[in-house]
Protein backbone atom coordinates (compact mmCIF):
# COMPACT_ATOMS: atom_id res chain seq x y z
CA UNK A 1 0.00 0.00 0.00
CA UNK A 2 2.96 2.41 -1.06
CA UNK A 3 0.11 5.20 -2.18
CA UNK A 4 -0.84 5.29 0.99
CA UNK A 5 1.09 8.49 2.23
CA UNK A 6 -0.01 10.41 -1.02
CA UNK A 7 -3.42 9.74 -0.06
CA UNK A 8 -3.22 10.98 3.39
CA UNK A 9 -1.56 14.17 1.93
CA UNK A 10 -4.32 14.24 -0.56
CA UNK A 11 -6.87 13.79 2.78
CA UNK A 12 -5.36 16.49 4.27
CA UNK A 13 -5.74 18.90 1.53
CA UNK A 14 -8.96 17.75 1.23
CA UNK A 15 -10.32 18.50 4.90
CA UNK A 16 -8.22 21.80 5.02
CA UNK A 17 -10.43 22.73 1.96
CA UNK A 18 -13.85 21.39 3.44
CA UNK A 19 -13.28 23.34 6.96
CA UNK A 20 -12.46 26.77 4.69
CA UNK A 21 -15.75 26.03 2.41
CA UNK A 22 -18.16 25.67 5.68
CA UNK A 23 -20.27 28.26 6.02
CA UNK A 24 -20.61 29.38 1.99
CA UNK A 25 -22.94 27.20 1.38
CA UNK A 26 -25.54 28.05 -1.40
CA UNK A 27 -27.97 30.39 -0.49
CA UNK A 28 -29.88 30.35 -4.14
CA UNK A 29 -33.85 29.79 -3.07
CA UNK A 30 -35.36 26.57 -4.52
CA UNK A 31 -38.36 25.99 -6.84
CA UNK A 32 -41.25 24.07 -5.01
CA UNK A 33 -42.80 22.19 -7.18
CA UNK A 34 -46.47 20.11 -6.28
CA UNK A 35 -46.65 16.67 -8.09
CA UNK A 36 -49.19 13.71 -6.87
CA UNK A 37 -49.02 10.34 -7.98
CA UNK A 38 -52.33 8.30 -8.77
CA UNK A 39 -53.86 4.76 -11.05
CA UNK A 40 -49.35 4.71 -11.72
CA UNK A 41 -49.86 8.08 -13.21
CA UNK A 42 -47.78 11.36 -12.54
CA UNK A 43 -49.88 14.81 -12.60
CA UNK A 44 -48.85 16.92 -14.22
CA UNK A 45 -46.66 14.13 -16.45
CA UNK A 46 -44.23 17.06 -17.30
CA UNK A 47 -43.25 19.87 -14.50
CA UNK A 48 -40.40 22.13 -15.25
CA UNK A 49 -38.27 24.42 -13.16
CA UNK A 50 -35.26 27.31 -13.65
CA UNK A 51 -31.87 26.00 -14.33
CA UNK A 52 -29.10 26.43 -11.60
CA UNK A 53 -31.27 26.47 -8.35
CA UNK A 54 -31.94 24.08 -6.31
CA UNK A 55 -35.65 21.84 -6.72
CA UNK A 56 -37.78 20.94 -4.14
CA UNK A 57 -40.62 18.43 -5.49
CA UNK A 58 -43.48 17.96 -2.82
CA UNK A 59 -45.24 14.81 -3.91
CA UNK A 60 -48.49 13.13 -3.20
CA UNK A 61 -48.76 9.49 -3.56
CA UNK A 62 -52.96 9.18 -3.84
CA UNK A 63 -52.34 5.40 -4.28
CA UNK A 64 -52.85 3.14 -1.29
CA UNK A 65 -49.81 1.30 -2.37
CA UNK A 66 -46.21 2.53 -1.57
CA UNK A 67 -44.64 3.86 -4.88
CA UNK A 68 -40.72 4.64 -5.11
CA UNK A 69 -39.67 7.89 -6.68
CA UNK A 70 -36.97 7.42 -9.04
CA UNK A 71 -34.80 9.42 -11.10
CA UNK A 72 -31.23 8.08 -12.63
CA UNK A 73 -30.42 11.67 -13.84
CA UNK A 74 -31.43 13.69 -11.18
CA UNK A 75 -29.77 10.75 -9.05
CA UNK A 76 -33.17 10.65 -6.80
CA UNK A 77 -34.91 7.46 -5.50
CA UNK A 78 -37.13 8.14 -2.81
CA UNK A 79 -39.88 5.17 -1.10
CA UNK A 80 -42.90 7.11 -0.69
CA UNK A 81 -45.66 4.99 1.36
CA UNK A 82 -49.15 4.42 0.21
CA UNK A 83 -51.58 7.73 0.61
CA UNK A 84 -48.60 9.78 1.92
CA UNK A 85 -46.63 12.87 0.99
CA UNK A 86 -42.72 12.92 0.35
CA UNK A 87 -40.43 16.11 0.10
CA UNK A 88 -37.55 15.10 -2.80
CA UNK A 89 -34.39 17.93 -2.97
CA UNK A 90 -33.17 17.90 -6.08
CA UNK A 91 -29.90 19.58 -6.41
CA UNK A 92 -29.43 22.66 -8.93
CA UNK A 93 -29.45 21.65 -12.18
CA UNK A 94 -28.72 22.69 -15.93
CA UNK A 95 -30.78 22.99 -18.40
CA UNK A 96 -32.36 19.45 -19.69
CA UNK A 97 -34.77 17.15 -19.83
CA UNK A 98 -35.03 14.72 -16.96
CA UNK A 99 -37.07 11.53 -16.42
CA UNK A 100 -38.51 10.48 -13.82
CA UNK A 101 -41.00 7.21 -12.84
CA UNK A 102 -41.97 4.97 -10.36
CA UNK A 103 -39.85 2.16 -10.09
CA UNK A 104 -42.19 -0.63 -9.00
CA UNK A 105 -44.26 0.33 -12.35
CA UNK A 106 -41.42 1.46 -14.43
CA UNK A 107 -43.01 0.67 -17.74
CA UNK A 108 -46.66 3.13 -17.71
CA UNK A 109 -45.48 5.40 -14.24
CA UNK A 110 -43.19 7.70 -15.90
CA UNK A 111 -42.88 11.51 -15.98
CA UNK A 112 -40.30 14.70 -16.92
CA UNK A 113 -38.72 17.23 -15.40
CA UNK A 114 -37.56 20.39 -17.59
CA UNK A 115 -35.15 22.71 -16.89
CA UNK A 116 -35.05 25.54 -18.35
CA UNK B 1 -42.90 -11.51 -13.76
CA UNK B 2 -39.54 -10.13 -15.51
CA UNK B 3 -40.51 -6.66 -14.24
CA UNK B 4 -40.31 -7.97 -11.21
CA UNK B 5 -37.46 -10.39 -11.72
CA UNK B 6 -35.00 -6.98 -12.37
CA UNK B 7 -36.54 -5.14 -9.89
CA UNK B 8 -35.65 -7.67 -6.87
CA UNK B 9 -32.32 -8.88 -8.56
CA UNK B 10 -31.33 -5.20 -8.93
CA UNK B 11 -32.14 -4.37 -4.99
CA UNK B 12 -30.48 -7.58 -3.93
CA UNK B 13 -27.07 -7.74 -5.80
CA UNK B 14 -25.51 -5.25 -3.67
CA UNK B 15 -26.63 -7.12 -0.46
CA UNK B 16 -24.73 -10.16 -2.41
CA UNK B 17 -21.65 -8.82 -3.21
CA UNK B 18 -21.13 -7.39 0.06
CA UNK B 19 -22.33 -10.97 1.96
CA UNK B 20 -20.16 -12.46 -0.73
CA UNK B 21 -17.03 -10.78 0.78
CA UNK B 22 -17.68 -10.80 4.25
CA UNK B 23 -17.87 -14.68 3.42
CA UNK B 24 -14.58 -14.77 1.65
CA UNK B 25 -12.86 -12.37 4.59
CA UNK B 26 -13.84 -15.07 6.99
CA UNK B 27 -13.56 -18.14 5.43
CA UNK B 28 -11.28 -19.79 8.07
CA UNK B 29 -13.24 -18.50 11.11
CA UNK B 30 -15.06 -20.89 13.25
CA UNK B 31 -19.00 -20.40 13.54
CA UNK B 32 -18.65 -18.28 11.08
CA UNK B 33 -21.80 -19.40 9.01
CA UNK B 34 -23.95 -18.92 11.84
CA UNK B 35 -22.95 -15.73 12.84
CA UNK B 36 -23.38 -14.08 8.94
CA UNK B 37 -26.68 -16.39 8.50
CA UNK B 38 -27.91 -14.15 11.40
CA UNK B 39 -26.57 -11.29 10.23
CA UNK B 40 -29.16 -12.21 6.67
CA UNK B 41 -31.72 -12.86 8.91
CA UNK B 42 -32.10 -9.79 11.33
CA UNK B 43 -31.45 -7.68 8.50
CA UNK B 44 -34.35 -9.42 6.47
CA UNK B 45 -36.32 -8.75 9.91
CA UNK B 46 -35.58 -5.14 10.14
CA UNK B 47 -35.86 -4.83 6.38
CA UNK B 48 -39.98 -5.87 6.96
CA UNK B 49 -39.97 -3.11 10.20
CA UNK B 50 -38.73 -0.88 8.20
CA UNK B 51 -41.31 -1.04 5.19
CA UNK B 52 -43.92 -1.79 7.62
CA UNK B 53 -43.09 1.81 9.17
CA UNK B 54 -41.80 3.72 6.48
CA UNK B 55 -44.19 5.98 6.17
CA UNK B 56 -43.83 6.96 9.50
CA UNK B 57 -39.90 7.04 9.01
CA UNK B 58 -39.93 9.26 5.73
CA UNK B 59 -41.47 12.08 8.15
CA UNK B 60 -39.20 12.03 10.56
CA UNK B 61 -37.16 14.94 10.32
CA UNK B 62 -38.95 17.30 8.23
CA UNK B 63 -39.67 14.71 5.68
CA UNK B 64 -36.28 13.50 5.52
CA UNK B 65 -36.39 10.37 7.53
CA UNK B 66 -35.33 8.17 4.65
CA UNK B 67 -32.35 9.64 4.07
CA UNK B 68 -30.84 10.51 7.81
CA UNK B 69 -31.58 6.76 8.48
CA UNK B 70 -29.78 5.31 5.61
CA UNK B 71 -27.28 7.60 6.66
CA UNK B 72 -27.24 6.31 10.26
CA UNK B 73 -26.99 2.67 8.93
CA UNK B 74 -24.24 3.70 6.48
CA UNK B 75 -22.03 5.21 8.82
CA UNK B 76 -22.37 1.98 11.27
CA UNK B 77 -21.62 -0.37 8.49
CA UNK B 78 -18.41 2.25 7.88
CA UNK B 79 -17.27 1.93 11.77
CA UNK B 80 -17.91 -1.48 11.79
CA UNK B 81 -15.79 -2.32 8.50
CA UNK B 82 -13.30 0.00 9.74
CA UNK B 83 -12.59 -1.71 13.20
CA UNK B 84 -12.62 -5.16 11.24
CA UNK B 85 -9.44 -3.82 9.07
CA UNK B 86 -8.00 -2.38 12.18
CA UNK B 87 -8.92 -5.00 14.33
CA UNK B 88 -7.45 -7.60 11.25
CA UNK B 89 -4.20 -6.12 11.84
CA UNK B 90 -3.58 -6.63 14.46
CA UNK B 91 -4.81 -10.45 14.84
CA UNK B 92 -4.45 -11.55 11.49
CA UNK B 93 -1.42 -13.29 11.73
CA UNK B 94 -2.96 -15.19 14.70
CA UNK B 95 -5.82 -15.91 12.31
CA UNK B 96 -3.81 -17.40 9.26
CA UNK B 97 -1.42 -18.97 11.73
CA UNK B 98 -2.68 -22.21 13.94
CA UNK B 99 -3.14 -20.30 16.93
CA UNK B 100 -6.34 -19.33 16.28
CA UNK B 101 -8.09 -22.35 18.67
CA UNK B 102 -6.72 -20.46 21.82
CA UNK B 103 -9.42 -19.90 23.98
CA UNK B 104 -9.03 -16.13 24.00
CA UNK B 105 -8.69 -16.16 20.34
CA UNK B 106 -12.34 -17.44 19.18
CA UNK B 107 -13.46 -14.49 22.09
CA UNK B 108 -11.74 -11.85 19.81
CA UNK B 109 -13.00 -13.69 16.76
CA UNK B 110 -16.49 -13.40 17.62
CA UNK B 111 -16.32 -9.48 18.25
CA UNK B 112 -15.58 -9.06 15.03
CA UNK B 113 -17.83 -11.31 13.54
CA UNK B 114 -20.24 -9.10 15.16
CA UNK B 115 -18.93 -6.13 13.22
CA UNK B 116 -19.07 -8.11 9.72
CA UNK B 117 -22.61 -9.66 10.54
CA UNK B 118 -23.92 -5.96 11.35
CA UNK B 119 -22.34 -4.90 7.88
CA UNK B 120 -24.89 -8.06 6.32
CA UNK B 121 -27.59 -6.90 8.20
CA UNK B 122 -26.96 -3.42 6.91
CA UNK B 123 -26.77 -4.29 3.29
CA UNK B 124 -30.09 -6.45 3.61
CA UNK B 125 -31.76 -4.23 5.30
CA UNK B 126 -30.82 -1.42 3.04
CA UNK B 127 -32.07 -3.34 -0.02
CA UNK B 128 -34.69 -5.50 1.69
CA UNK B 129 -37.09 -3.04 2.85
CA UNK B 130 -37.78 -2.08 -1.17
CA UNK B 131 -37.86 -5.81 -1.95
CA UNK B 132 -40.77 -6.15 0.87
CA UNK B 133 -42.70 -3.14 0.31
CA UNK B 134 -42.60 -3.74 -4.31
CA UNK B 135 -43.74 -7.30 -3.45
CA UNK B 136 -46.20 -6.25 -0.17
CA UNK B 137 -48.23 -3.85 -3.01
CA UNK B 138 -47.97 -6.39 -5.46
CA UNK B 139 -49.67 -9.22 -3.43
CA UNK B 140 -51.78 -7.10 -1.82
CA UNK B 141 -53.31 -5.68 -4.72
CA UNK B 142 -54.61 -9.40 -5.61
CA UNK B 143 -54.44 -9.00 -8.93
CA UNK B 144 -54.28 -12.49 -11.19
CA UNK B 145 -50.65 -11.54 -11.89
CA UNK B 146 -49.69 -11.85 -7.67
CA UNK B 147 -48.08 -15.15 -8.45
CA UNK B 148 -46.03 -14.90 -11.23
CA UNK B 149 -44.72 -11.41 -9.74
CA UNK B 150 -43.84 -13.55 -6.63
CA UNK B 151 -42.09 -16.12 -9.12
CA UNK B 152 -40.10 -12.97 -10.53
CA UNK B 153 -39.18 -12.00 -7.06
CA UNK B 154 -38.24 -15.57 -6.04
CA UNK B 155 -35.73 -15.70 -9.29
CA UNK B 156 -34.77 -12.38 -8.98
CA UNK B 157 -33.63 -13.71 -5.23
CA UNK B 158 -31.73 -16.54 -6.65
CA UNK B 159 -29.85 -14.57 -8.52
CA UNK B 160 -28.71 -12.12 -6.29
CA UNK B 161 -27.39 -15.48 -3.93
CA UNK B 162 -26.00 -16.46 -7.00
CA UNK B 163 -24.11 -13.06 -7.01
CA UNK B 164 -23.31 -13.57 -3.85
CA UNK B 165 -21.95 -17.48 -4.67
CA UNK B 166 -19.13 -15.99 -7.62
CA UNK B 167 -18.15 -13.34 -5.40
CA UNK B 168 -17.29 -15.60 -2.91
CA UNK B 169 -15.96 -18.48 -4.93
CA UNK B 170 -13.90 -15.80 -6.82
CA UNK B 171 -12.30 -14.43 -3.78
CA UNK B 172 -11.49 -17.44 -2.32
CA UNK B 173 -9.32 -18.24 -5.64
CA UNK B 174 -6.93 -16.05 -4.50
CA UNK B 175 -4.16 -17.67 -2.09
CA UNK B 176 -4.27 -17.31 1.32
CA UNK B 177 -1.86 -14.80 1.65
CA UNK B 178 -2.82 -12.47 -1.65
CA UNK B 179 -6.24 -12.69 -0.11
CA UNK B 180 -5.79 -10.83 3.47
CA UNK B 181 -4.32 -7.77 1.42
CA UNK B 182 -6.74 -8.22 -1.13
CA UNK B 183 -9.89 -8.26 1.16
CA UNK B 184 -8.35 -5.30 3.22
CA UNK B 185 -8.22 -3.00 0.58
CA UNK B 186 -11.70 -4.17 -0.87
CA UNK B 187 -13.07 -3.51 2.91
CA UNK B 188 -11.32 0.07 3.03
CA UNK B 189 -12.87 0.49 -0.34
CA UNK B 190 -16.17 -0.66 0.21
CA UNK B 191 -15.85 1.31 3.65
CA UNK B 192 -15.41 4.64 1.77
CA UNK B 193 -17.92 4.18 -0.99
CA UNK B 194 -20.39 3.64 1.95
CA UNK B 195 -19.28 6.84 3.90
CA UNK B 196 -19.49 8.77 0.37
CA UNK B 197 -23.17 7.00 -0.18
CA UNK B 198 -23.88 8.24 3.90
CA UNK B 199 -22.20 11.99 2.59
CA UNK B 200 -24.95 12.05 -0.21
CA UNK B 201 -27.89 11.18 1.98
CA UNK B 202 -26.87 13.78 4.02
CA UNK B 203 -26.54 16.15 1.04
CA UNK B 204 -30.27 15.16 -0.37
CA UNK B 205 -31.36 15.90 3.41
CA UNK B 206 -30.11 19.30 3.11
CA UNK B 207 -28.20 18.24 6.17
CA UNK B 208 -24.50 18.55 4.55
CA UNK B 209 -24.34 21.60 2.06
CA UNK B 210 -20.81 22.62 1.73
CA UNK B 211 -18.73 21.56 -1.27
CA UNK B 212 -21.95 20.42 -3.05
CA UNK B 213 -20.19 21.04 -6.47
CA UNK B 214 -20.05 18.29 -8.76
CA UNK B 215 -16.73 17.96 -9.70
CA UNK B 216 -16.94 15.80 -13.02
CA UNK B 217 -19.27 13.42 -14.76
CA UNK B 218 -18.44 10.81 -16.22
CA UNK B 219 -21.99 9.76 -17.08
CA UNK B 220 -21.39 9.51 -20.56
CA UNK B 221 -18.67 6.72 -19.82
CA UNK B 222 -19.50 4.74 -17.31
CA UNK B 223 -23.60 5.11 -15.88
CA UNK B 224 -23.44 4.21 -12.08
CA UNK B 225 -27.14 2.97 -12.86
CA UNK B 226 -25.49 0.06 -15.27
CA UNK B 227 -24.81 -2.93 -14.08
CA UNK B 228 -20.96 -2.34 -14.34
CA UNK B 229 -21.07 0.90 -13.08
CA UNK B 230 -23.75 -0.23 -9.78
CA UNK B 231 -21.24 -3.30 -9.10
CA UNK B 232 -18.60 -0.47 -9.04
CA UNK B 233 -20.44 1.46 -7.14
CA UNK B 234 -21.14 -1.26 -4.52
CA UNK B 235 -17.59 -1.98 -4.20
CA UNK B 236 -15.29 0.97 -4.84
CA UNK B 237 -18.39 3.51 -4.05
CA UNK B 238 -17.93 4.80 -8.06
CA UNK B 239 -20.64 7.28 -8.90
CA UNK B 240 -20.67 9.45 -12.09
CA UNK B 241 -21.28 12.90 -10.60
CA UNK B 242 -19.57 12.92 -7.06
CA UNK B 243 -19.83 16.21 -4.97
CA UNK B 244 -16.33 17.63 -3.54
CA UNK B 245 -18.12 16.69 -0.10
CA UNK B 246 -18.42 12.64 -1.37
CA UNK B 247 -14.93 12.91 -2.52
CA UNK B 248 -13.18 14.34 0.54
CA UNK B 249 -15.50 11.95 2.50
CA UNK B 250 -14.35 8.90 0.34
CA UNK B 251 -10.39 9.55 0.74
CA UNK B 252 -10.60 10.56 4.56
CA UNK B 253 -11.81 7.12 5.29
CA UNK B 254 -9.48 5.43 3.67
CA UNK B 255 -7.06 8.25 5.24
CA UNK B 256 -8.53 7.07 8.72
CA UNK B 257 -7.90 3.25 8.30
CA UNK B 258 -4.79 3.79 6.91
CA UNK B 259 -3.42 5.52 10.07
CA UNK B 260 -5.41 3.78 12.69
CA UNK B 261 -3.98 0.15 10.49
CA UNK B 262 -0.72 1.71 11.38
CA UNK B 263 -1.45 2.89 14.90
CA UNK B 264 -3.03 -0.47 16.50
CA UNK B 265 -1.58 -2.91 13.82
CA UNK B 266 1.08 -5.15 15.84
CA UNK B 267 4.15 -5.02 13.45
CA UNK B 268 5.00 -8.51 11.62
CA UNK B 269 6.56 -11.02 14.10
CA UNK B 270 7.35 -13.90 12.94
CA UNK B 271 4.62 -16.88 13.85
CA UNK B 272 6.01 -18.17 17.01
CA UNK B 273 3.38 -19.95 18.68
CA UNK B 274 3.22 -17.63 21.66
CA UNK B 275 0.44 -17.69 23.93
CA UNK B 276 -2.40 -15.26 22.93
CA UNK B 277 -2.03 -11.88 23.77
Amino acid sequence: MSFSPLLSKLTLCAAIALVSATGTAQAQSATEIQLSYKDKKFDPAEISAPANAPIVIKLKNLDSKAMEFESKTLKVEKVVAGSSDATINVRAQKPGRYEFFDEYNEKVARGALVVK
Amino acid sequence: MIAALIIVFREVFEAGLIVGIVLAVTRTVPHRNAWIAGGVLAGVLAACVVAAFAGALSNLFAGMGQEVFNAAILILAVVMLTWHNVWMARHGKELAGELWAAGKAVVEGSKSLLALAIVVGVAVLREGSEVVLFLYGVLAGGSDSGWSVALGGLAGLVLGALVCMLTYFGLVKIPTRALFTTTTILIALLAAGMAAQAAAFLEKANWLTALDNVVWDSAWLLSDSSLLGKALHTLIGYTDQPTAMQLAVYLAILAVTFVLMRLYGAPAKTATPAPAE
